[in-house]
C-alpha cells in the first residue's frame, strides 16, 4: 500500500520516466565500450564523484582537501544501512559508542529498523512536526537535542522531509548547527529527492553544503531514483565528509569490507544514466527543464488544492500546503480522519496524515478536495 | 574529550585489502608483455576480453524498445516472474515441490546479497529465536567471503569442513563425513551446488547420496551456494543435479542462486534466494520475515538484470539461445583445461595433471606450492592466487603455451 505511493506520479496517474532518461538508456544500450565487468564495491568513480559535487558544490573545501568519501549504493535504504553500518561500527570506538539515535517525529518508519538491523538499538525521536502550526516547531526540536547526550547522531532531512514536506530554513539550520556543534552530535543527513523540491539541485543541497562549509563531520544519504525517475534502477549514494583527510583511507577500506558482506557491489545501469546526465552541459540543461516541469506542476497542484478548501469553507489554515516544497505533504488529519479517508473514500494517505502531491491530478482533484473537507466536517 | 577538530573515526585501522582484488591490482600495474592474470573471478574470451552474451544483448534491446514497461520501484522481494523463473531453472520444470507450492524466491543483489538475506533469516530465526551460536560450518577451503557474510549476519561459531585433501588432489569425503557426524545437531552447512569455488572438486552423486544421508539423520541445515548453474559442465540439470536430489529427499532447505557468471551480468547484481519449505503455510511465514529484512538492507532491488534474466528464462526460444549461450562459455573452459594438461604432460612437467580435467568449472587447485606460486608471479608475471588456484578462463590459445612452460618451470626449479 505505501511503497507505490513514494513516488511521482505523472498527471495521467502513471510513474513515468524523463524522456531525456529514456533517450539516454538507449544510447547506453548500444554503447560498445560499456563491458559487463563487476563495479568496485564502492561503484563507479564518475558517479561517485558526480553524487559528491552536486551535494556539496563542485568547489567545496572539504572536495579539494580531500576529505569526502562517496560510495554508491543500491538505493536509498542502503546508503542508510551502509552510513548505520558504519557508525556503529565505527564511530567514536574510544567510547565504545552505541547510540542513540535521534530520528524526526514522524519520519520514514523504516528508518528505526534500518538502525537496528545494523545494531544500534537505541533509537530515539526529536520533536520536528506540529500539528497545531501545521509547520515546524523548532523550540521543541531545540529542547530535545539540547538533552541529547554528547557524540549522539541526529537524523535531519536536508530537504523536501518525508513525509511532512516541511523543511527547515536557513536561519533555522543556522541554529541547529550552531547546537550540534555545542553539543558535539553527529549530523546524518538525508537528501532522497534532491532538485524536487525547488527545482533547484543546489538550494536543495544547502544544508549539506552548509555542514561542511562549518568543518563538521557528517554522513548524506542521496537517492536518484526521484529526480531522474530511476525507481527501479536502485541508484543511491552515501556521502561521508571527515574532519581529516589522514582517516579517509581507513574509513574508505572499512566501508569497502562493510559492503563486501552486504551486497559485494551496486548494480550500474541506472548510475550510468546519472553519470552521463551529470558530466554533460547540454544534458544537465535538457534534464533540468524536465525537473522543473515535474516542480511546477506539484506547486500549481498545491496552490489549486489550498484554493478549493478555501471555497469548500474547510475548517483550519491551508497556507502551509504552498509555503512546503516537494512531493510529500501532511494534511494535518488526525488518525480517526485518515481511517476516514481510507475506509470511506478510499483516499489513502501516508503516515501522519501525509500525502504525496504528485497523485492528485485534474481527475481526482475535486474529489480528494470534498474528501478531506468530509474528514474535517463530518462528525466521526 | 576529544577536541572539536578531531576526527571521531581517528581509530579507524585499515582494513587488509582482498587478496584476489589485490592480485588484479598489480597484475595492472605489471608491465611484462607476457603477463597472465589467471586470479580474475569472470569469464574471458579467447581475446581475453569480457563477453556480453548474445542472448543478453538481444534481450537489452528489446527492454529498452519496450514502451509499456513501468519504471516502478520493485516489489521488496524482487520481480515476481524472476524469481519464479529462477527458482524453477534451479530446481527443474517439473519440480514436485514447486507443484506443491512450497517454493519461493527472494531477489538479492547478487550472489552475495542472497547468502546475506538468507543468513540474516536464520540467525533470526532459525533454531531457536536470535540463536546467533548455531553452528555455521564451511568448506575447507571455502569462497572467503562466506565467512564474511555470516559473521555479519551476526552468527558467532563459523567452522571448516574438512573438504580439499590436498595429497590426493580431490575430495576429502572422509573427513567431510565425519565433520558431518560430529556437528552439533541443526548446525548450518554452506555447500556448493557445484564447481566448488576454489577447488573445482565436486562431490560425485554417490558422494552427494551419502553426505544426505548423514544430514539428515543429524538434523543439519542446508544452505546451497549456486553461482556456476550451467556454466560448469555446459548442462542446466547436470549442475543441478545435487540441489535436486536434496530436495526430492524432503530437505527444507536455501539456494543462494546468482546469474553473475552464467548471463554474464556481473554488474547488475542479479541473484535469488531460493526457499524450499515444507508447505506452503510455512513458506508464507518464511517470506513474509525476509521480507521484513529486505526492507532495512535495499528495500527494494534493481530491475535491470532481474528483467533481462527473466525475459530469457521465460521465453522458450530466448531460453534456449541461452542455453547455447552458456554451453559456449563452458565449451572454452573444458577445452583449456584439456589444452593444459595435455601441454603440462608433453613437457613432462613431474607429477600427475589429471585433476586438471577432473575439476568443474571456473577454477582449478593446481596444487602448486606458495614458493612455487611466489615464482609463477615474480619471475613469469603470470598471476595467481597463493593457494594454487586458477582461473581458466584466464588462459586462451595465445597464452596457454606461455603459462604450461611456467608451470613447468615453477615445478622443476622451485620446491
Amino acid at each position: 500500500m505505501l511503497r507505490p505511493q513514494l513516488q511521482y506520479y505523472s498527471e495521467e496517474g502513471k510513474p513515468f520516466e524523463l524522456r531525456l532518461v529514456g533517450k539516454i538508456k538507449q544510447q547506453l544500450s548500444t554503447d560498445p565500450t560499456l563491458h559487463p565487468e563487476y563495479p568496485s564495491s564502492l561503484g563507479l568513480r564518475e558517479f561517485t564523484r558526480k553524487a559528491t559535487e552536486v551535494a556539496l558544490g563542485k568547489h567545496s573545501r572539504a572536495i579539494v582537501e580531500n576529505q569526502v568519501l562517496g560510495v554508491q549504493t543500491p538505493g536509498f535504504t542502503a546508503a542508510v544501512r551502509l552510513g548505520a553500518e558504519l557508525l556503529r561500527c565505527w564511530y567514536d570506538l574510544s567510547a565504545d559508542w552505541c547510540g542513540p539515535v535521534y530520528l524526526s517525529s514522524p519520519c520514514d518508519d523504516s528508518l528505526a529498523g534500518i538502525f537496528q538491523a545494523a545494531g544500534i538499538q537505541e533509537i530515539r525521536e526529536y520533536y520536528y512536526w506540529d500539528d497545531k502550526q501545521r509547520g515546524i516547531c523548532l523550540e521543541r526540536l531545540l529542547e530535545d537535542l539540547e538533552s541529547a547526550p554528547e557524540h549522539s547522531v541526529v537524523v535531519l532531512s536536508a530537504s523536501a522531509h518525508y513525509p511532512t514536506g516541511a523543511d527547515l530554513s536557513q536561519s533555522q539550520w543556522a541554529v541547529i548547527t550552531r547546537l550540534i556543534t555545542s553539543r558535539r552530535l553527529f549530523p546524518f543527513l538525508l537528501l532522497p529527492t534532491q532538485a524536487l523540491c525547488c527545482g533547484d539541485m543546489e538550494r536543495d543541497a544547502w544544508p549539506v553544503q552548509h555542514c561542511a562549509s562549518l568543518g563538521m563531520e557528517l554522513l548524506c544519504a542521496q537517492s536518484f531514483s526521484h529526480c531522474f525517475g530511476l525507481y527501479g534502477e536502485a541508484v543511491g549514494h552515501l556521502l561521508c565528509v571527515l574532519k581529516q583527510n589522514s582517516v579517509l583511507l581507513p574509513v574508505q577500506s572499512q566501508a569497502d569490507k562493510i559492503v563486501r558482506s552486504l551486497w559485494a557491489r551496486p548494480s550500474v545501469g541506472g548510475a550510468h544514466v546519472v553519470t552521463t546526465v551529470l558530466s554533460n552541459s547540454a544534458h544537465l540543461v535538457e534534464w533540468q527543464g524536465e525537473v522543473k516541469h515535474i516542480v511546477e506542476r506539484c506547486m500549481l497542484i498545491r496552490a489549486i488544492l489550498r484554493e478549493k478548501l478555501r471555497l469548500l469553507g474547510t475548517p483550519g489554515r491551508w497556507d502551509h500546503l504552498t509555503q512546503q516544497g516537494g512531493l510529500f505533504c501532511c494534511i494535518g488529519l488526525n488518525g480517526e480522519q485518515v481511517e476516514f479517508l481510507s475506509n470511506r473514500r478510499r483516499v489513502y494517505l501516508l503516515p501522519g496524515g501525509c500525502l504525496n502531491v504528485s497523485a492528485i491530478n485534474c481527475r481526482n482533484l475535486d474529489y480528494i478536495a470534498e474528501s478531506i473537507h468530509l474528514a474535517l466536517t463530518s462528525s466521526l | 574529550m576529544a577536541p572539536f577538530s578531531m576526527s571521531l573515526f581517528s581509530d579507524v585501522p585499515q582494513a587488509p585489502p582482498v587478496a584476489v582484488f589485490k592480485l588484479t591490482a598489480d597484475f595492472r600495474e605489471d608491465t611484462h608483455p607476457q603477463k597472465v592474470n589467471l586470479g580474475v573471478g569472470a569469464y574471458r574470451t579467447d581475446d581475453c576480453q569480457p563477453w556480453v552474451l548474445p542472448v543478453v544483448k538481444k534481450v537489452e534491446r528489446l527492454i529498452v524498445e519496450d514502451e509499456s514497461l513501468n519504471h516502478e520501484y520493485l516489489p521488496i522481494l524482487g520481480l515476481p516472474e524472476f524469481r519464479s523463473a529462477a527458482s524453477k531453472v534451479a530446481l527443474g520444470d517439473d519440480s514436485p515441490a514447486i507443484k506443491e507450492n512450497r517454493v519461493g524466491g527472494v531477489q538479492a543483489l547478487g550472489g552475495t546479497g542472497a547468502l546475506r538475506i538468507g543468513a540474516e533469516f536464520l540467525r533470526r530465526w532459525y533454531n531457536g529465536v536470535n540463536n546467533a551460536a548455531t553452528p555455521v560450518y564451511v568448506s575447507a577451503p571455502t569462497w572467503e567471503n562466506h565467512n564474511g557474510v555470516f559473521a555479519d549476519a551476526g552468527f558467532k561459531d563459523i567452522r571448516p569442513y574438512h573438504y580439499w585433501d590436498a595429497a590426493q588432489r580431490g575430495l576429502d569425503l572422509t573427513g567431510f563425513l565425519d565433520d558431518l557426524e560430529k556437528a552439533p545437531e541443526y548446525s548450518i552447512f554452506v555447500l556448493h551446488a557445484c564447481a566448488h569455488n576454489p577447488t573445482g572438486t565436486d562431490p560425485t552423486q554417490e558422494e552427494w547420496k551419502q553426505i544426505a544421508e548423514v544430514m539428515k539423520r543429524r538434523k543439519l541445515y542446508v544452505f546451497f551456494d549456486s553461482a556456476y548453474q550451467g556454466f560448469a559442465s555446459g548442462s542446466l540439470e547436470k549442475d543441478a543435479w545435487a540441489i535436486r536430489f536434496f530436495v526430492s529427499e524432503g530437505f527444507e532447505l536455501f539456494i543462494a542462486q546468482s546469474f553473475s557468471k552464467n548471463f554474464g551480468l556481473y554488474n547488475e547484481r542479479v541473484g535469488n534466494l531460493t526457499v524450499v519449505s515444507k508447505d506452503n503455510e510455512n513458506l508464507t511465514r518464511v517470506l513474509s520475515q525476509m521480507e521484513k529484512i529486505v526492507r532495512t538492507t535495499w528495500s527494494n532491488p534493481p530491475s535491470q538484470g532481474a528483467r533481462i534474466v527473466s525475459k530469457t528464462l521465460n521465453s522458450p526460444e530466448l531460453f534456449e539461445e541461452w542455453k547455447g549461450n552458456v554451453k559456449t562459455m563452458a565449451d572454452r573452459v573444458l577445452l583449456m583445461r584439456d589444452q593444459l594438461k595435455a601441454k603440462l604432460q608433453a613437457l613432462g612437467t613431474p607429477g600427475t595433471w589429471d585433476h586438471i580435467t577432473q575439476q568443474i568449472g571456473m577454477f582449478s587447485f593446481t596444487g602448486l606450492t606458495p614458493k612455487q606460486v611466489e615464482y609463477m608471479i615474480k619471475e613469469k608475471h603470470v598471476y595467481l592466487m597463493a593457494s594454487g588456484r586458477i582461473n581458466m578462463c584466464g588462459l586462451t590459445s595465445k597464452n596457454i603455451d606461455y603459462v604450461a612452460q611456467s608451470i613447468h618451470e615453477a615445478v622443476t626449479k622451485v620446491q
